[in-house]
């Protein structure tokens, strides 16, 4: 079973790749774009017979995937 | 920029002395010969090597975390060091009162094992910037605040993620219990955005754990100690702060 992980700064804090990705859009003329945020995938498989599965998936991001102090995480099953 | 003489800061530190620093490696890892040079040449403080697989720290009076890219700085800046073996044993060590002092991708390390609060951050310019900075010492009553008063410290820095950043609570908190040490500032010790190479909040380049044991910064003190390679040797008294915190 594979799990989907996304990792990202949070809204609050400011992402340089982004908003350089953003400002050559807009030089290339999507100037409606009112922002970009990049964000990490990670992709986890775990043997299908893991008990708690989802609990350990949670735990990862939580605990190493992100960074509670800079980033936010989302956890969605394949 | 004063030029310190030897005598002016070997004798507390001989040869001969008790003084013993463990000097953690990790892959990655590129500032730790500097560290090693600059405490036996101008300290007489033989440094001990300790690998990051190591699972004990052996007795030791203090620990450096020296700067690099330690795996690579894959995950996040100093993420997957932060859980490395050793860190458990330097984590104890700081449990226990031990002087810790984490530079560049150390200090990254440091607030990913959360012996640090806070969080550095890709620079908000986007660029990695090697150059040198004024830092103006902040106010606090840690061996650092006190060592560094009133002076202003021109040293090198040289990351691309090193824009310190914490919430308004922790920055509160930092501020009210004096763990800012050090922070971007003009040559004459002007504190203000414009003086700020990174982004960072408050213009913070270094801050010390709430027992003011643990320092973490940014800058390069290493590579400011030798009036052989130019530039400034401002490092000294930084790192004499260091040898003094547990001394």
């Amino acid at each position: 079973m594979t799990y989907e992980i996304i990792v990202q700064l949070k809204a609050e804090v400011l992402d340089p790749e982004g908003r350089a990705i953003q400002e050559t859009l807009a030089r290339l003329g999507f100037g409606a774009l009112k922002s970009v945020n990049v964000a990490k995938r990670y992709s986890i498989e775990l043997d299908a017979k893991a008990p708690q599965a989802d609990e350990l998936v949670q735990r990862i991001a939580r605990e190493y995937l992100a960074n509670p102090v800079s980033e936010t995480f989302q956890v969605r099953k394949l | 920029m004063s030029v310190p003489t030897a005598a002016s800061l070997t004798p507390k530190f001989s040869p001969s002395g008790k003084l013993r620093i463990g000097l953690v490696q990790f892959p990655g890892s590129n500032c730790d010969q500097d560290c090693f040079d600059v405490m036996a040449r101008h300290f007489g403080v033989k440094v001990a090597p300790v690998w990051h697989t190591q699972t004990e720290l052996p007795a030791l009076d203090a620990v450096i975390l020296p700067g690099g890219f330690s795996y690579g700085d894959y995950l996040r800046s100093g993420a997957l060091a932060a859980h490395s073996p050793i860190m458990i044993a330097v984590k104890a060590f700081v449990a226990k009162g031990g002087a810790v002092l984490g530079i560049c991708n150390g200090f990254q390390i440091l607030t990913e094992s959360h012996l640090l609060p806070g969080a550095l951050l890709r620079n908000s310019n986007r660029q990695f910037i090697c150059e040198y900075v004024h830092l103006a010492t902040a106010s606090g009553q840690s061996v650092y605040h006190q060592a560094l008063a009133g002076k202003i410290s021109r040293l090198p820095i040289a990351h691309g993620e090193g824009r310190f950043y914490i919430d308004v609570d922790g920055l509160k908190r930092l501020q009210d219990q004096g763990q800012i040490a050090l922070r971007y500032a003009s040559p004459t010790g002007l504190t203000g955005p414009e003086f700020n190479p990174n982004g960072a909040v408050d213009q913070i380049a270094g801050i010390v754990s709430a027992n003011g044991r643990v320092l973490g910064l940014m800058p390069h003190p290493e590579r400011a100690t030798d009036t052989l390679l130019g530039g400034s040797t401002d490092g000294l008294a930084v790192l004499e702060a260091f040898l003094s915190s547990f001394t």
